[in-house]
Formats: structure tokens, C-alpha cells, sequence
């Protein structure tokens, strides 16, 4: 399938997003063993993890992707630092393509400019190592300053961007709490002075007053030091308070990707309306929260043609047989048969909305 | 949102000054300090608060589940009037099920992985009501279609791990509910759920409680499932009750800072603020519970009192709260102000 929108897009130029990903695929072999392949006739089988996902992320700005486990945005975070290599597709980092980056020096350049901050604070800092060399292993891997008092001086540097004293350095990662250590695998990521971070849930582990403090911080350091981010979460209400872009993922696809405002005001996609009607209502206004029927099928055999069709109150034959291409409508890139053919007319909607409740 | 009930009317569940200790080598810690609260039949009652704030445990202490050396070291726990806290284990399990239900957060591990859900569910069924095996398999496929699940008669003799996680907590739902109990205590049951079947649960809790009378003890750090689903919450804090009252109240106009932070430091989808609201700090381990207020060190209004004397809960309004802010002599003297 061609990405329509691959004409319009200025990534090679300098001027362009920071980063660009196009048509970026993942399969991974879930193929049984060999010797039961031969013996049994099965065939090899491929789980797409991530399929033909496009998205930008101008500098200095925020990315989003939500969407319910299993949807595959993990292995989007995991793609774009590099953990994984994608089946398909190419990613632009500052207008060069990830894949030509061939030599030594330019892969560890683009290592350094790009980090990643994990969602269990707990799993992702080493017990043994003490916090200031924690934060100074970038530094050292990266041999961006000598050994002593330059290292120790941005060490101190950055527990302070954290909010701790230059004495917490001396301690182990189990001293701290888990909003703490979160705060600890921020100073880490940012040692190398990178452009760009990934974050992959990084609340969720976290309580709400933990967790707004790691949200302001994030914030504040985004507009202190011009990071960019991509931010991974399954929570509705977080995303839509960090986020200036936003992108919906459904079993591998992108179903939807746009502004965050022009998204959450006025969303497009059948599943995104579901989801958004999904969260819990906090202000108590009396708005009846719809369940969404059913459940996310198994990755391994997904749905033919369009993955939500059998969840989806608005399909109709053609969504059970051909994938859904990208449509844009009203600022967002869609991915629906029943957008690109306009057949969501308020009416239709409104008839839908009061036949499930 | 369910009708008031008349508050003349006895409680099911009365809890009066429960303390639970954990004696270790280093002395004893108190994790639940003190707290009262009642459950009127019927009633939903969202119990919140932070991880470590002893929420999960009250519950457990209820039901007299507490993992040794856990003990309740004083107060009471009284269902339907009887003090159930002091009986043997004997006793306790046949309260535990027949009149308690209680809901998990892990659907994987609350259902045993070697027999089928058919065979769970008649087992339960068959130990609190008098039935035969017939009829208890008949009850197991009813209840099974009550959840939500199709096609009950051919999954019944299927294994836990041929359902997904929303569909196990269904059925853990339906062990809960299928000895007609008076009170389900649920221990964050949505908390492993994406929330597209978070929205799902919470509905099929309503919807049972509400046709069986069924009161509900909800465990739950999740302030917007609160807000959905319970008539009254109850603030936890380091082992304490920071706050009881209506759910329009606690979450529109709390009165204690630490609710009021808590409220502010959650994001809201379409509001777009620059910062949220944020409590410094964590909650202290247990080993080192401030003296007086245990919110002091971090509540932007403490003053000297509350670093010397702890508060007990004063009536405001409908609500309790634990704050010298709302002491007689300070509304009186006109010192409070929202």
C-alpha cells in the first residue's frame, strides 16, 4: 500500500521534523519449532507487531501514542531507539535515514542524541551501581568528558535539573522511592545531552501526586532545554495534558494521528471516539460513559481488512475485506472506510450513540 | 447514583478504631492506625489513596485475611450488628463468600489454573448454598451469561487460561456474586485491565449491585472509577482516614489538603493546563510515620499544631475529615478559608 502522504513530506530537508518515521513495519517470527513444521505441514507465521506506521515529530514538540495493550506501540518506542530493526519502512532522524548510518561514529552520534526512559523504575536502574555513576554512564560510554572534576561537576549538574542534592549521588538506586528512581532514569537519559527522548509509560507505575511531579518535570525540561518527545501511555487524561501530537494505535496500525487539540475535540476514528467515551468521567457531569463492546483480538490473528471492523458499530462489507487507507479529514490522517466515504454523518452518529446505550 | 439512605438505619458493615500491626525486630508497625467507617446496605463506598496508605489492607483486616504476622491488634469489625472480628477461622469461612465476596486485583492468580471455571464455580456454589450438582451447574452457566460471557453452556468447561483478562475478571465477579452476598469487597479490580474493558467491569459491578441490593467496599487508587461508581469515598493516608464523605464532595470540594492535591494533581482530558498541581514529596514508610498530622511535612497549610497533636476526624458538612483546620475554634474564629 502506498502512504499518500509520502509526497508531501520535507523530511530529507533540514528544516523538517526531527524525527519522521514512514510505512515503518515490524514482523516477528512466530513460526512453531522447524521439526514440527516438516512433520506437521505448518507454515511460518509472522506476528505484525507494527504495520506501515507513519508519523513526524517537529523539534521541540511532543508525540503521543495511546492505544490498549497488545496495540504495538512499545515496539514503535523500541524501533525508534534503535533496540529493534524494522521489517519495512525507514526512519529520519534530523533528515538522515537511520539505516545509512553505517560507520561507528555516526551510529554512536545518533545513540547519544536519542535516549530512552523506561516504565519501571525499579527494573531499569542497576541496584549495584551507585546513583552518581548511574547518571555518568552516558557520559563515559560516550567518552564526552574526562574522568574528574568535569564529570562530577555535570553529574551534580544534572541530579539538580532533578531535584536532588549533589549528596544523593552517593547513594543506591533501593534508597529511593519510585518516583524518585523515575526522576534518576530522567538524569541518566539526559547525561548524553540528547535531542530526543523516548518515554515508554513512564507514569504508570507511579502514583497521581508522584506522577504529576514527574509530568511538570518533564514539562519544565522540554522548555528548558528544547528536548522533544515521544510519549507512550494508555492513559487518556496524562496524554492529553503533555501532548501536541497525538496517535491512535489499533493492533499494529495507526488508526489516527493528528493534532492533540483537533484530536480529543473532534475525533474521527471510530475506535478513538470509543476510547475517549471510555474515560472515566471526573468532573461528575453525568455523561454516560459507553463501554466499548468487546475485546482487542489476539495480535497473532488479527481481523481481515480493517482490524476494529468487528468492534466497530459502523462496519459494513468493504471494512471486512480491504485495509483502510489514509484519509485526511478535518486536520487529522485517518485510517477508515467509513471517514473517507463520509458516511459519519452526525445523524448517523447520534443514531449509534443512543442505540448502545 | 443511588438514593441516599436514611442514616438511622443500621449499617451492614460497621468498622469502629481498626488497628493493624505488623510486628517485626526493629518494634511494631501500625499500617492501619485508627480508622472507622460503616457500609450502609446497598452502598458503594470507594476507599482511595496512594499506594503504602493501607487501603488494600483494611480490606483484608475486614475479612480477616491478613497474611501473618499481620494481626488486628484492636477495634472491631461488626456485619449486620455481630462482631465477626474475633470469631475462629471456622466460622469466618462461612461469612467469608456467602455474605463477603471479595473481587481481586490479578484475575490469573484469584481462579486455581488446574480446574475448569465450571468446576470453580459449582465447587463455590455448592459450599455456601444447598444444591445439587445439577442444579449448582445450572446456577454456574446462568450466572456465567449474567457476566456477560457468550456462549456459557461450552465455556464452563474451559480452563482460566483460555479467557482473556477482562473475561476472568468476569468470572472472577461471578464467584464473587453467586452466593447472593450482602457485601463485595473488591480490591482494585480494574486496575489490570486496559480501559476499554475497565469501563466494561465497572458497569457489570453496578449493574449486579444494584439488581441484588449488593453493598460494595471498591479498593481503588483510580479517583475517575471512584467518581463513576461509588456513593461515598473514604481518603487514606499513611494508615489513616484523611477524609470520608459523599462522592460529589470529595472530589468537587474536598476539604483536606491532601485530597485537594490529590484531586489537582490528576490530569483532565480537555482541560489544558500549563502545571499540575503538585504534592511535594511521597508518603512516608511506615518505620517513620510523622508525629501529629502524618500529612504535616508536606501540607502547604500545617501549622504548629498539627506537628505536635493528631487530628481526629470533625464533621464538616456531610463529610468527616482529620484536619485541624476544621477545628471548632478555628471555623469559629473565622481562621478557615476555601
Amino acid at each position: 500500500m502506498t502512504d499518500v502522504l509520502q509526497d508531501k513530506r520535507p523530511s530529507v530537508q533540514p528544516s523538517g521534523p526531527l524525527v519522521s518515521v514512514q510505512g515503518m513495519s515490524k514482523y516477528f517470527d512466530v513460526s512453531p519449532p522447524f521439526l514440527t513444521r516438516v512433520l506437521q505441514g505448518r507454515p511460518r507465521r509472522a506476528l505484525r507487531a507494527v504495520d506501515d506506521v507513519s508519523f513526524d515529530i517537529p523539534h521541540g514538540s511532543t508525540f503521543s501514542l495511546v492505544g490498549e495493550s497488545g496495540c504495538g506501540k512499545s515496539t514503535v518506542a523500541r524501533l525508534l531507539v534503535g533496540l529493534y530493526q524494522p521489517t519495512q519502512g525507514e526512519i529520519y532522524f534530523d533528515g538522515s535515514a537511520v539505516s545509512q548510518l553505517k560507520t561507528r561514529r555516526h551510529l554512536a552520534d545518533f545513540q547519544r542524541r536519542i535516549q530512552i526512559i523506561f516504565q519501571d523504575p525499579y527494573a531499569s536502574l542497576n541496584p549495584r551501581w551507585r546513583v552518581r555513576d548511574i547518571i555518568a554512564e552516558p557520559v563515559r560510554t560516550h567518552r564526552l568528558l574526562p574522568e574528574g572534576a568535569a564529570l562530577r561537576k555535570r553529574v551534580a549538574e544534572l541530579l539538580d535539573h532533578v531535584g536532588f542534592s549533589n549528596k544523593d549521588g552517593e547513594k543506591y538506586p533501593h534508597e529511593f522511592s519510585g518516583g524518585q528512581r523515575q526522576r534518576i532514569s530522567i538524569a541518566r537519559a539526559l547525561a548524553g545531552d540528547p535531542e530526543f527522548l523516548v518515554c515508554d509509560e513512564p507514569t504508570s507505575a507511579l502514583d497521581v501526586s508522584v506522577q504529576a511531579q514527574i509530568l511538570n518535570l518533564m514539562k519544565d525540561l522540554q522548555k528548558e532545554l528544547g528536548l522533544t518527545y515521544l510519549f507512550i501511555s494508555h492513559d487518556l487524561a496524562v496524554v492529553s495534558h503533555i501532548s501536541d501530537y497525538l496517535g491512535v494505535m489499533y493492533l499494529g496500525r495507526l488508526v489516527e494521528s493528528g493534532t492533540a487539540s483537533d484530536i480529543f475535540n473532534d475525533p474521527q476514528h471510530p475506535y478513538t471516539r470509543m476510547l475517549l467515551d471510555a474515560i472515566p468521567d471526573l468532573e461528575m457531569s453525568g455523561r454516560k460513559r459507553i463501554p466499548v463492546a468487546g475485546e482487542v483480538p489476539s495480535p497473532m490473528a488479527p481481523p481481515a481488512g480493517c482490524h476494529f471492523h468487528p468492534r466497530c458499530p459502523f462496519a459494513d462489507a468493504r471494512c471486512r475485506e480491504e485495509i483502510p487507507g489514509i484519509t485526511e479529514s478535518k486536520n487529522v490522517r485517518v485510517r477508515c472506510h467509513a471517514v473517507e466515504e463520509g458516511r459519519l454523518t452526525p445523524e448517523v452518529l447520534a443514531e449509534a450513540a443512543a442505540a448502545r446505550t | 447514583m443511588m438514593a441516599q439512605t436514611d442514616s438511622s438505619e443500621t449499617p451492614l458493615l460497621e468498622v469502629l478504631n481498626l488497628r493493624v500491626e505488623f510486628p517485626t525486630r526493629r518494634g511494631t508497625l501500625v499500617a492501619v492506625d485508627d480508622i472507622s467507617f460503616d457500609i450502609k446496605p446497598g452502598e458503594v463506598l470507594g476507599v482511595v489513596g496512594e499506594s503504602g496508605a493501607g487501603k488494600s489492607l483494611t480490606g483484608t483486616a475486614v475479612i480477616n485475611l491478613l497474611e501473618p504476622p499481620g494481626r488486628i491488634a484492636g477495634g472491631e469489625v461488626r456485619l449486620k450488628g455481630q462482631r465477626i472480628d474475633n470469631l475462629p477461622q471456622e466460622k469466618l469461612r462461612h461469612i467469608r463468600g456467602r455474605q463477603i465476596g471479595m473481587v481481586f486485583q490479578d484475575p490469573l492468580t484469584s481462579l486455581n489454573p488446574l480446574y475448569t471455571v465450571g468446576y470453580q464455580l459449582e465447587e463455590t456454589i455448592r459450599t455456601h448454598m444447598n444444591m445439587s450438582e445439577g442444579q449448582a451447574r445450572k446456577r454456574g452457566i446462568e450466572l456465567l451469561s449474567e457476566v456477560g460471557i457468550s456462549a456459557p453452556q461450552d465455556r464452563i468447561d474451559q480452563y482460566p487460561h483460555q479467557f482473556s483478562g477482562g473475561m476472568r475478571q468476569r468470572i472472577v465477579i461471578a464467584l464473587a456474586v453467586c452466593a447472593n452476598p450482602s457485601l463485595i469487597i473488591a480490591d482494585e479490580p480494574t486496575t489490570a485491565l486496559d480501559v476499554s474493558i475497565q469501563a466494561q467491569i465497572i458497569d457489570l459491578l453496578k449493574r449486579l449491585c444494584h439488581e441484588q441490593g449488593t453493598a460494595v467496599m471498591l479498593i481503588t487508587h483510580d479517583m475517575g472509577v471512584i467518581a463513576e461508581t461509588a456513593d461515598r469515598v473514604a481518603v487514606m493516608y499513611a494508615g489513616r482516614l484523611a477524609e470520608v464523605g459523599p462522592v460529589q464532595n470529595v472530589i468537587k470540594q474536598p476539604y483536606h489538603p491532601y485530597t485537594k492535591g490529590l484531586m489537582g494533581a490528576i490530569p483532565t482530558v480537555g482541560q489544558k493546563l500549563e502545571r499540575l498541581t503538585q504534592i511535594d514529596g511521597a508518603m512516608p514508610r511506615l518505620t517513620e510515620i510523622p508525629s501529629g498530622c502524618a500529612f504535616h511535612p508536606r501540607c502547604p497549610k500545617a501549622f504548629d499544631r498539627c506537628d505536635t497533636e493528631r487530628p481526629d476526624p470533625i464533621a464538616v458538612e456531610e463529610s468527616k475529615v482529620a484536619c485541624w483546620l476544621y477545628d471548632d475554634a478555628r471555623v469559629l474564629s473565622g481562621e478557615t478559608e476555601q
